[in-house]
């Protein structure tokens, strides 16, 4: 038992961080948020210059062999810049092939994932029509799908792998509250789709993947609403005293701290106990994605309040913060739906 | 980062659960499961005794002072199979956690070999005179007087809040020592035993009808010269090297006792039917996600040798338990409706979830309230800029 870094793992964080500070500014996310929801020049560094696309995949499949621990450090440091970024999608559907796809399938598409030539996005649809290998369906709140090259796509216990240009499939962007990741709806009629080798192995590792991603951004975005926070709270002076000297300002930052530091544990939990096969994965999962999202939001909200009127506007990137962390906390269930996963645990199925 | 433990720590569990599971089917049966502090007090003191015969009473500490060099692995284990054994909280855990480790820290050869046996043994039971009722919150406010005579430390003055000062044989008390000095200079860390004409304990019954708590009185209390941790004024030092003592392992045993209230709440909901309520539920699963918080939390601390960037992290520890099981009395009332309103007997007493209901209200009060807390959070974890006093 050592629930602490390695000196690899600092390591990892460093450069991750040091990448995404330097890379993801305001003003390169803000250039993305008015064109199409990327910064496609960033995400091509990242799976070249830096060589992280695959970090949780292992090295027979190119990747970088580690597990979601060291993923979760890559989505903290990507989410603590709102960096415009494919990273949910893309690790989703790159531990869905590894997990479940046939040699064929991950020989096909995971050099291009990783290389960040194909940009990969993760769809749920409620129903399926599958006729001769062809499916009808619309899966809707596909995040980046608008510019996927890949969709993973799931129905049911089903998983399949749908090509961008495939004949019958189409994709509609929507102007999306979170404009650093945009949703669209994929509508397939009739549409050739590969099926996964193993839809429930490929599946299981998607969603995993996904509520580890989604709750490791959630506590890079609450740690940068603190930091930046409390950096504003010692430069601005009202009443002659920095605003930070009020008592009521210093205990909404502690009180972002004490949900913070419980994320932070929330989150490495989760990732280590589905690294080591733990049985108290599928609860800690449940109980980061749930608390983590919720603990940003919080934290998101207290960086308006606490700003006061420069946090309202468009100018001050506490709107970005806000708005991912109102959008982290309904996609992939939402909290209510998470918990409710864990009642399930402790006091069976309700009434 | 791994979370697992080694095949000889699981040994080491078992050794610990076999040893505990024994103790409590035989020989102190009579004690097993009890939760409050005080009941059966001199039992608890033999109880205290037989740990330290068997050497399990201080297994962190140094072999030559009656511990095992335990490992920090070790330390977790014996904490959670302790509480899951069902063994009830230390008389001692004073003297353990904070009075033998303060003496360890900044005790001479001498005080060792003086207080750490008997520490170690169960025959030495500590309780910690650091309030007053004019220093709460404000500690550095201490007014009970201390002055060197003849050799010997003579003290005045009143303690408040000395928990379980009732059942126990020694005090270490803070005192001012330097004359004219206020605030966190002047102070002076004294030992003293508590069973002596110039010292009065009176018990303070507590909402719950229960009297852990009391005010201790000295009139010309004494003791030797070389009573005193550290040197004269260093008091304040000392009291403040002790507190960060109190995030120890000690919190993860503590985490088991909130497990079996949680369990207690569980099958409580599940007999009266309160499972099926959605809202109940959010908030099981809610004081589940916490508690589990909790523990890797306490682990996050304990593993992390770089001080300088978990302690910030430590300090948000004890506002969150505080807060939790405050909020896990709440829960235990909604659960138990009216029926938590109704003692089982003819006497003002308890079962575990009404007296967690009221108990718990002083956990967001001693040792620091949640304002307090608050502040020393964005103090000294965000570089807030400190409040300011009213008298310096």
């Amino acid at each position: 038992m050592e629930f602490a870094f390695t000196e690899e793992q600092e390591m990892i964080a460093e450069t991750v961080n040091g990448f995404f500070a330097e890379h993801a500014t305001s003003e390169r996310t803000r250039a993305a948020m008015a064109g199409e929801g990327i910064d496609r020049a960033l995400w091509g560094a990242f799976c070249t210059e830096l060589g992280m696309a695959g970090v949780a995949v292992p090295e027979a499949l190119g990747g970088a062999g580690l597990g979601l621990v060291e993923l979760a450090i890559v989505a903290q440091a990507a989410g603590g810049q709102v960096a415009a970024v494919p990273l949910l999608g893309h690790a989703m559907v790159a531990r869905a092939l590894a997990a479940g796809g046939s040699a064929q399938q991950q020989a096909q598409w995971l050099p291009q994932l990783l290389s960040g030539a194909a940009i990969a996005a993760f769809a749920q649809a409620e129903t399926v029509t599958e006729a001769g290998g062809a499916l009808s369906l619309v899966a809707d709140f596909v995040a980046h799908g608008a510019l996927a090259d890949l969709f993973l796509v799931a129905a049911g216990k089903g998983a399949w792998l749908v090509e961008r240009n495939a004949a019958g499939l189409s994709v509609s962007a929507h102007v999306t509250m979170d404009q650093t990741r945009p949703l669209a709806t994929l509508a397939l009629a009739g549409t050739r789709a590969q099926e996964l080798a193993d839809p429930a192995a490929a599946l299981a590792a998607a969603r995993a993947t996904g509520w580890i991603v989604a709750a490791a951004e959630a506590l890079g975005g609450a740690q940068a609403c603190l930091d930046r926070t409390v950096a504003y709270a010692r430069e601005r002076v009202q009443f002659g005293r920095p605003i930070g000297s009020f008592q009521a300002y210093k205990h909404r930052l502690a009180d972002m701290m004490i949900e913070i530091e419980q994320a932070r544990s929330a989150v490495y939990w989760a990732a280590c106990a589905l690294d080591e096969g733990s049985d108290e994965a599928p609860l800690a999962l449940h109980a980061a994605k749930s608390f983590a999202a919720d603990t940003f939001f919080m934290c998101a909200g207290n960086m308006i309040q606490l700003h006061g009127g420069i946090g309202f506007t468009w100018e001050h990137d506490a709107h970005l913060f806000f708005k991912r962390a109102r959008a982290l906390q309904s996609m992939l269930g939402n909290g209510n739906w998470h918990r409710e996963r864990i009642a399930g645990m402790i006091l069976g199925d309700a009434a | 980062m791994k979370l697992g433990f080694s095949a000889g720590d699981e040994a080491f569990r078992a050794e610990c659960a076999d040893w505990l599971n024994g103790q409590m089917a035989g020989e102190f049966k009579d004690i097993k499961g009890i939760t409050t502090l005080t009941a059966k007090a001199e039992r608890r003191r033999e109880w205290e005794q037989q740990l330290g015969a068997h050497r399990w009473g201080c297994i962190g500490w140094p072999a030559a002072w009656g511990g095992r060099d335990a490992t920090l692995a070790q330390q977790v284990i014996f904490a959670e199979e302790y509480a899951r054994a069902g063994v009830p909280g230390r008389v001692n855990h004073i003297g353990i956690e904070l009075a033998g480790p303060t003496i360890l820290a900044f005790g001479t050869e001498a005080q060792k070999a003086r207080f750490l046996p008997g520490i170690a043994a169960g025959n030495t039971i500590f309780c910690q005179g650091f309030s007053e009722p004019g220093a709460g919150s404000d500690l550095a406010s201490v007014r009970t007087k201390g002055r060197l005579e003849e050799g010997e430390w003579v003290v005045n003055g009143q303690k408040i809040w000395t928990s379980l000062a009732h059942i126990s044989d020694w005090i270490f008390v803070v005192t001012r020592t330097g004359e004219g000095s206020r605030g966190p200079k002047g102070l002076t860390f004294l030992m003293m035993p508590l069973n002596q004409p110039g010292i009065e304990v009176r018990g303070i019954t507590q909402i719950n009808g229960d009297a852990e708590f009391n005010e201790t009185f000295f009139t010309d209390a004494r003791c030797p010269a070389d009573s005193l941790i550290g040197n004269v004024g260093d008091g304040w030092k000392i009291a403040m090297g002790l507190l960060a003592f109190e995030r120890g392992v000690s919190t993860l045993g503590q985490q088991m006792g909130f497990r079996n209230e949680l369990d207690g709440i569980i099958a409580a909901a599940r007999a009266n039917g309160a499972a099926g309520d959605p809202l109940i539920r959010q908030r099981i699963a809610r004081a589940e996600i916490g508690l589990r918080l909790m523990r890797y939390g306490a682990l996050r601390m304990l593993s992390n040798t770089d001080h300088a960037r978990i302690d910030g992290a430590a300090l948000t520890y004890k506002i969150q338990w505080a807060s939790w099981r405050r909020n896990l009395g709440e829960l235990a009332m909604d659960v138990l409706g009216q029926a938590g309103e109704v003692a089982e007997g003819a006497a003002y007493e308890w079962g575990m979830l009404p007296n967690l209901f009221l108990y718990s209200r002083a956990d967001t009060i001693y040792g620091g309230t949640n304002q307090i807390q608050r502040n020393l959070i964005a103090e000294r974890g965000l570089g807030m800029p400190r409040e300011p006093r009213g008298d310096l």
